[in-house]
């Protein structure tokens, strides 16, 4: 908490035609930690997650306003390009959505538009790497080229986030990623997340109060387009200082 | 690590260009296309749009006396036509000149002229000079193909004579007569209501016509009940089932079979083994309605299938029969969405050609059928003919019968455009009930 | 409890019709609150009945699905027939592999050349030429306007500009043929002058072009369906790893759609080979056997109508050679049907 914030909001609001999504939002991302998006649904959380790696852009009636600063630059400015902002900032969804493609290939395809693939031999260990880091080598290792959407849920998720990792971005948002999941499978991935925090920043996206507090070190929590409140989890959690996010901690909204 | 973004590695601009070049090449591929579609609707409008004229000459016919005897049935319309055409270039003799100057007008004036002394209708103006029973009359008399292509601008005359249509001789004529204010040009009503005619002049699409929609009624009546029929029982009725599988089989297979093969079925199996006449609409509507049954059942089978399952459940949960669940509430319901795909089969085969030139239907018929049992043309095939036709006349008559087919299709897409329009209307009523 | 004065008016009758062979009838007389009609418990029965107007209507549309079985049967033997009757007259290895067309009947027995000869394969290789070239313009026309109007077109251009390409398929084939004789033929030949090269007032060129641009709605609006069948996730996905529109369109949608769009191809292609009105005013009549689309060519379907306007008698082998290039043309296009459904289904099982 003494560095930086990697990631920095300010002001943001956001619209869909002429009905505001998101007011005023301002939050700070701290750098290698989880930070969980809490609330209601339809309380905008999805949409501050994909304002921060623009995938915002691919809806026409979305018009975005204030700042979002990555490493302090605004990742909203002319000169900033989607594709190399996206090569930067990952992003795993809440259906598991592997390509029709192989193990093999859908983790090496990030790599391999960004040009970052020189030879077989180095495609090899970005995969093999990438798929060990997100805890699917062991499962996948004999198979790297059967069809990655023959996996199991989990896996694919998994499969997922290692395809996000081997772009080596610096932060992985997740919007939901266990909600598809069976709960052992959703044990496997939270298991996960609270590994990646050591070289990656996480932003997750969670309806699930118990997985913020588990996979969390930093939660916000947002209602009908406000951004409530925010802090470490912990203290969030055992000290809500806002009433609303105190009945949502205690059940009575959402 | 101050700007996050440099793109050094991610060959930025290298990969947006191709991403340029694949809009580029998209767009350019639509814009190809419409061109074309461009570029073909106006050389048809500019091809046609002289077929909506024709040139006439006007001939002092007379003396009114003889004309008078023409009504009676007697009299020789063809001496006063001809002897009016000489009274013009008294200076032209000899028999293969007279025969080219009368060359300028239709060879059927004559008839022209006879048919309306006895309808009784006016047939000119007297002229001012020697009014009475041995005056004459001035007659507006359709004028030849030649003649007409002159007066529209499609003989070139800076051409060497030898190469051209219209000799000198000719072409001096033609100057004479206009400048004697004796061409005028009119509106063709003839190409309206007139058959089929060797002369271009005198060709009209309404034998034609009359035979694509009795072709069509034919059509309409086999293809559509049937059609329909087999839409709901393959539906409502043996969904699921092994067999309706295979059917489905036969049916997408049979939609996709070129349409000349059922003109062959039509001439092995209707003209040959059931011995139905030739040439005829009923013949043309029975091939074009095989033709169009596999269309009418997807798009059948796709308007029942719009139909939510809850209105099926209401009925039978009721007690209602399959067939009275069928008959009172699906069908009715999907009936808007069956007659759009039922017009669009029919625009289909109002269009089609091959299958009637099989059948016989590429006789040269001159005679407007009044039933689907006279031999008959239809009016694709009035095009293929006139667009094989050697005149130069036929050219218009062609590009102006194409646009007339033309209005007609969009005539039949805007109905089922505007059925569709009604019938998501309805469902939305259906659906917010 | 007695309901509305409507209600067992329409409960009276109804039962009555269904329940008249159970022996057991309200009537239509039946007095209002002495029996309660909605509670109807006395003699009801669940037992079956027989409908006969209902079995009629059941027969009725059993026969009108097994039409579209009868009219396939119906083309298969009608051809098979009359081709039986020709094979008996020329032999079947001389059609299929004969390089020599010209159907010409004789007159008196003793006249030379007599028999004529039946060989298929100019026509296949004519029919081929004009197919190719039809392919070649409607397939990157129709793929490439597909992936426009499906990834950078605006929702409201798509909605505008789709109907209007449509209008190209819902132009008569006989129209294109005009169009090919009477304008585009005589582009070309000027162009080919312009360039020194001899072009044949009737082309393989410009009748392939025109089919081309009227195949092309077909590709298109099938390779549309296709690449909108791919599942939105997949395209998000391939976004969020940063790749570009374009990329993302190669490597990802494009790929996962090739099936349905390969089924397009093939059922163009199929309707390329059975096309007629076009090929018989703009590619001409003599049997060639070149690869030149400069040329004249003719096709399957060019000679069938050849062989068979006018009238003939249906023993010649002249006229019955036309129903063998039929049934030829028929087995074509039916493998190409078939091969278009099987790949365009497993595309479909892809995301199930």
């Amino acid at each position: 908490m003494h560095e930086a914030p990697i990631i920095s909001v300010r002001g943001l609001n956001v619209f869909y035609s002429d009905q505001q999504a998101l007011r005023d939002i301002s939050l700070d991302v701290p750098s290698r930690q989880v930070t969980a998006l809490i609330g209601p649904s339809g309380c905008g959380k999805s949409t501050f997650l994909r304002c921060i790696n623009r995938m915002s852009d691919l809806v026409d009636s979305c018009r975005v306003h204030g700042e979002i600063r990555l490493r302090g630059k605004d990742i909203r400015e002319r000169d900033v390009d989607v594709v190399a902002l996206r090569a930067h900032v990952g992003m795993v969804f809440q259906k598991p959505n592997p390509f029709p493609k192989s193990v093999f290939e859908n983790v090496i395809y990030g790599p391999r538009i960004h040009g970052m693939v020189a030879s077989r031999a180095e495609a090899q260990e970005i995969v093999e790497t990438s798929l060990r880091r997100a805890g699917l080598w062991d499962e996948v290792a004999h198979r790297l080229h059967a069809p990655g959407t023959g996996l199991s849920g989990g896996q694919q998720q998994r499969l997922c986030i290692a395809r996000a990792i081997a772009m080596q971005p610096e932060v992985i948002l997740m919007d939901e990623p266990a909600s598809a999941l069976d709960p052992i499978a959703t044990a496997v991935i939270e298991e996960l997340i609270d590994q990646l925090r050591e070289k990656y920043t996480i932003i997750i996206v969670t309806h699930s109060m118990q997985q913020a507090a588990r996979v969390s070190q930093q939660t916000a929590f947002f209602h009908m387009g406000d951004l409530v409140e925010a802090g470490p989890t912990a203290e969030l959690f055992a000290n809500p200082r806002d009433e609303r996010t105190r009945n949502y901690i205690a059940g009575r909204i959402g | 690590m101050s700007d996050p973004f440099s793109g050094v590695r991610l060959n930025l601009g290298r990969r947006h260009l191709q991403d340029r070049f694949f809009q580029w090449a998209g767009g350019s591929a639509i814009f190809l296309s419409l061109v074309f579609l461009a570029l073909l609707l106006v050389s048809l409008v500019h091809l046609g749009r002289g077929a909506i004229w024709k040139t006439e000459i006007a001939l002092d016919i007379g003396p009114v006396a003889q004309m008078a005897d023409v009504q009676q049935g007697a009299g020789n319309t063809g001496k006063m036509v001809r002897e009016a055409m000489f009274a013009l270039f008294p200076d032209v003799i000899g028999r293969a000149d007279r025969r080219r100057l009368l060359s300028l007008l239709s060879p059927d004036a004559q008839l022209e002229l006879a048919a309306a002394l006895r309808n009784g209708r006016p047939v000119g103006q007297h002229r001012a000079e020697g009014a009475g029973v041995g005056g004459k009359l001035q007659v507006w008399l359709t004028a030849s193909d030649t003649l007409d292509m002159v007066e529209k601008g499609a003989v070139d005359l800076n051409v060497p004579e030898e190469r051209r249509l219209v000799s000198d001789r000719e072409s001096g004529w033609i100057r004479q007569l206009e400048e004697n204010g004796a061409i005028r040009r009119v509106f063709n009503t003839g190409f309206f209501v007139s058959g089929d005619s060797r002369e271009p002049e005198l060709a009209g699409i309404l034998s034609a016509l009359v035979g694509s929609v009795l072709s069509l009624f034919v059509c309409f009546v086999l293809s559509v009940p049937v059609g329909v029929l087999a839409a709901i029982h393959l539906e409502e009725f043996s969904s699921g089932r092994r067999w309706a599988g295979l059917v489905e089989v036969f049916i997408n297979n049979l939609a996709a079979v070129p349409s000349i093969i059922f003109g062959l079925l039509g001439l092995s199996v209707l003209l040959g083994t059931f011995g139905l006449p030739r040439s005829t609409p009923l013949v043309g509507g029975m091939v074009l309605a095989l033709m169009s049954l596999p269309t009418i059942v997807i798009s059948s089978r796709a308007a029942l299938r719009s139909v939510p399952l809850s209105i099926r459940e209401a009925a039978l949960a009721l007690g209602a029969t399959r067939v009275q669940t069928s008959f009172h509430h699906v069908v009715p319901l999907a009936l808007p969405g069956v007659l759009t795909g039922a017009i669009l089969a029919m625009a289909r085969a109002l269009g089609e050609t091959a299958p009637l030139l099989m059948i016989g239907m590429v006789a040269f018929i001159a005679d407007v059928p009044s039933g689907p049992l006279d031999a008959a043309a239809s009016l694709p095939v009035q095009i293929f003919l006139w667009a094989d036709s050697p005149e130069r006349a036929f050219v218009e008559k062609t590009a102006a019968a194409i646009l007339v087919l033309l209005v007609l299709l969009v005539a039949m897409n805007l109905l089922a455009i505007l059925l569709r329009r009604h019938f998501e209307k309805r469902f939305k009523e259906t659906r917010g009930a | 409890m007695h309901g509305t004065a409507k209600m067992p008016g329409i409960c009276a009758r109804s039962l009555s019709r269904r329940s008249s062979r159970a022996g057991f009838s309200f009537g239509r007389t039946f007095p209002f609150g002495q029996r309660d009609p909605v509670g109807g418990n006395d003699g009801f029965s669940l037992a079956g009945r027989v409908r006969p107007l209902e079995m009629l209507v059941r027969m009725l549309l059993l026969a009108s699905s097994l039409v579209a079985i009868l009219v396939t049967i119906g083309i298969v033997l009608s051809m098979a027939g009359e081709a039986v009757a020709f094979f008996s007259l020329v032999p079947f290895s001389d059609f299929l592999f004969g390089l020599d067309w010209s159907p010409q009947t004789a007159i008196r027995s003793d006249q030379v050349g007599a028999t004529g000869s039946f060989g298929v394969v100019p026509l296949l290789a004519g029919t081929l030429l004009v197919s190719t070239i039809a392919m070649l313009v409607a397939v990157p026309l129709g793929v490439l306007s597909a992936i426009c109007l499906a990834e950078y077109a605006a929702p409201r251009a798509r909605s505008l500009i789709k109907p209007v390409l449509e209008i190209l398929a819902g132009i008569p084939s006989v129209v294109y043929g005009f169009f090919a004789v009477l304008v585009l033929s005589p582009l070309i030949r000027a162009l080919g002058e312009e360039l020194g090269v001899r072009v044949a007032s009737e082309s393989a060129l410009a009748a392939g072009l025109v089919m081309g641009v009227m195949l092309m709605p077909l590709v298109l609006s099938l390779s549309e369906d296709a690449i909108s069948a791919v599942p939105a996730n997949l395209r998000e996905a391939s976004l969020a790893l940063g790749a570009t529109r374009g990329e993302t369109m190669a490597r990802v949608i494009v790929p996962a759609a090739m099936p349905g769009i390969a089924g397009g191809v093939l059922l163009a292609a199929s309707a390329a080979i059975g096309e007629t009105m076009i090929v018989v005013m703009a590619a001409g009549m003599g049997a060639r056997l070149t690869a030149n689309p400069l040329e004249a060519v003719t096709t399957v379907t060019v000679q069938i109508v050849a062989l068979l306007t006018g009238d003939q008698a249906f023993d010649s082998a002249k006229t019955l050679s036309a129903f063998a290039l039929g049934l030829l043309l028929f087995l074509l296009t039916l493998l190409l049907n078939v091969a278009a459904f099987r790949i365009a289904r497993q595309g479909e099982k892809q995301f199930v």
